[in-house]
């Protein structure tokens, strides 16, 4: 009973913050909305039994990614929305476009829902048994990783590497040499 | 117990939120933003999956989607800065030179 | 409710309690003994010999009339240091100071000394941390003022750099451990060699331990590398525009903060509660001698060395403690396949 309150709870609070982040005018508040998203899915993390993905998604996302989103925020003065004119008379805010939109957007939900309900074989409980022995340890992960998944690995890592030329790149002023 | 099915649904619904943001919001940043809801809402029902099959893959994929979520961002964001400094807006719809 | 829980829920309520009484005897013991450095007494009016400053300081604070700049964002105003002195208590939740106890016998099967005890314990510390920097920098942007906008850059930047540099430290001691438990990081340390040597990380870890304290007081924006808040330079820096309460609570976080970083040091290189004439159920005692023995050098640092510049700072950190600490990681990587192969 307790678990499944705290599943409630913490869906209610990631799909709640979601919704406001595409909701809100200010790039501010969304980024910190989209914090408290990203905690909430790594309570959802936990119960599922993965306390490494949890800690490493507070770790990478709530902890780097958004701090990076915060920076470009402030650094960028990220105006408002609406604030320009010609943006108040665009095609895609008149109101039958719109109304279309949200309705398409509502069938999108309906569609995955009823695609994932009709499948086989989920409509059984998460886990067959729990207990100490089903939380996959990190000595289990690192195992897999560094047999398995080894090439993926050593390719994501050269992945970040360009990933870091290229951003520092990228943000450079012109003319700058040092 | 929760049945797999409830967290595939709010992993469904996250993702629609994510789809929603990234065609209404007329914001870069934003959109960016809304990107990483969807990144998230597939992790989530990677974890999900995992943990039904009773097998680590589940996380590992989780590992490595965020590892090139990081990756993504950082660059986006950069570009995003380059476009700023080059228009003055973050509105996707100012940058049109190249439509016909 | 039975006994068990009582006694858990009294664990909380007293690392919390002394969490709390810790940034307090801090604030004092930080001026008595910067005054006896410089060769005066501290503060000395107040109680016997000074004893009773942290109080006069608190009253003072709460008394002040609360500010809010005009242009100041409302919400994330007063959302930063809650942020902030959040995440400082939530760090310390998974730091076991203590063996397990019985209390003479009440309790039927041992309880740990601790809040927590998760599987991942450092990586959970590391991320709590890291959302320690989201107060200060809405502090910096909220307050709408040049310099809290520029210290609180500068401190999130400094901040997000030193946790690279102590992440590759941690990492090495987890290899000599074997285990991401904090508790299990300790009681591989228990025992001694040649009977008198104590088995300490520290020992086999001696440059691990520098860039830890190195990046531990870099993060805690403490000098030398207090840069942001550096009175001389900034005004204030982040806090500028904060009065009363909410400026109470950043100091009180940054305390904190450093009362964490040595608990977690203590725990990893310095053998935790382990210590060589007391019995395993008072080990809280030497986990308290060595937290204080590290808050001093925190303090003597301090007062001791000049404050480093902002880019000098951040060169250090990513040219010189980077490179250490991962050739740090590599070699103790090595020497451990080495001698268990």
């Amino acid at each position: 009973m307790p678990e499944t309150l705290t599943f409630y709870l913490l869906s209610a609070l990631a799909i709640g913050a979601s919704a406001l982040v595409i909701g809100q005018r200010n790039p501010m508040y969304s980024v910190l909305m989209l914090i408290a998203s990203f905690g909430a899915l790594a309570g959802l993390y936990i119960q599922l039994d993965a306390p490494f993905v949890a800690v490493a998604q507070i770790i990478i996302y709530a902890g780097a990614i958004m701090v990076l989103f915060l920076f470009v925020v402030m650094l960028l003065n990220a105006p408002k929305e609406d604030g320009a004119d010609w943006d108040q008379a665009h095609p895609l805010r008149l109101p039958p476009v719109t109304r279309l939109g949200s309705m398409l957007a509502v069938l999108l939900v309906v569609q995955l829902a009823w695609a994932l309900m009709e499948a086989n074989g989920i409509g059984g409980p998460v886990s067959g048994e729990t207990g100490a022995d089903t939380v996959s340890s990190v000595r289990q992960l690192g195992r897999v990783l560094f047999t398995d998944y080894v090439f993926a690995f050593e390719a994501t890592s050269i992945l970040i590497l360009v990933a870091m030329v290229g951003a520092v790149m990228l943000a450079r002023r012109e003319g700058e040499r040092s | 117990m929760i049945p797999l099915s409830h967290y595939l649904l709010v992993s469904a619904v996250l993702f629609a939120i994510g789809t929603t943001g990234v065609f209404l919001r007329r914001n870069l940043i934003t959109i960016l933003l809304s990107i990483e809801i969807m990144l998230n809402a597939v992790n989530l029902s990677f974890v999900a999956f995992g943990r039904q099959l009773g097998t680590v893959d589940g996380q590992i994929i989780v590992f490595f989607v965020m590892t090139v979520a990081a990756a993504e961002a950082a660059v986006g964001l950069a570009i995003v800065i380059g476009l700023y400094r080059h228009r003055e807006s973050l509105n996707p719809d100012a940058f049109v030179s190249l439509k016909w | 409710m039975e006994l068990r829980t009582i006694v858990q829920l009294g664990i909380i309520g007293l690392t919390f309690f002394m969490l709390i009484n810790a940034s307090a005897v801090l604030v004092l013991a930080e001026r008595k003994i910067m005054g006896f450095m410089q060769q005066r007494f501290g503060p000395y009016l107040v109680g016997p010999h000074g004893l009773l400053q942290p109080l006069a300081d608190i009253i003072k604070l709460l008394m002040k009339e609360e500010l809010r700049p005009k242009g100041a964002d409302k919400w994330l105003f007063t959302l930063a240091p809650i942020l902030s002195i959040t995440a400082a208590f939530a760090a310390f939740a998974t730091v076991p100071w203590g063996a397990e106890t019985t209390f003479f016998g009440l309790l039927d099967e041992p309880v740990k000394l601790g809040v927590a005890d998760v599987n991942v314990g450092v990586l959970v510390i590391f991320a709590i941390t890291s959302m320690g920097v989201y107060g200060i920098v809405l502090a910096g942007w909220s307050s709408n003022s040049k310099y809290s906008l520029f210290g609180g850059l500068r401190a999130s930047a400094q901040m997000i750099s030193y946790e690279l540099s102590y992440a590759t430290a941690l990492a090495a001691v987890i290899l000599l451990a074997g285990s991401l438990s904090l508790r299990e990081v300790v009681d591989a340390q228990a025992g001694s060699w040649l009977g008198f040597i104590p088995r300490w990380y520290v020992f086999l870890q001696p440059v691990g331990f520098i860039i830890y304290m190195i990046a531990g007081v870099a993060e805690t924006n403490r000098a030398p590398f207090d840069f942001p808040e550096a009175e001389q330079e900034l005004v204030a820096g982040y806090n500028t525009e904060y009065s009363s309460v909410r400026f109470a609570l950043f100091p009180q976080a940054e305390y904190i903060n450093m009362t964490t970083m040595s608990a977690v040091a203590t725990d990893l290189y310095l053998g935790g509660w382990h210590g060589p004439f007391l019995p395993p159920e008072y080990g809280w005692i030497w986990f308290l001698l060595k937290v204080g023995a590290i808050l001093f050098c925190y303090i003597w640092v301090r007062w001791t060395l000049p404050r480093y510049r902002y880019d000098q700072l951040m060169q250090f950190g990513w040219k010189w403690l980077f490179p250490a600490a991962v050739i740090n990681l590599i070699v103790t990587a090595a020497l451990v396949l080495y001698f268990n192969a």
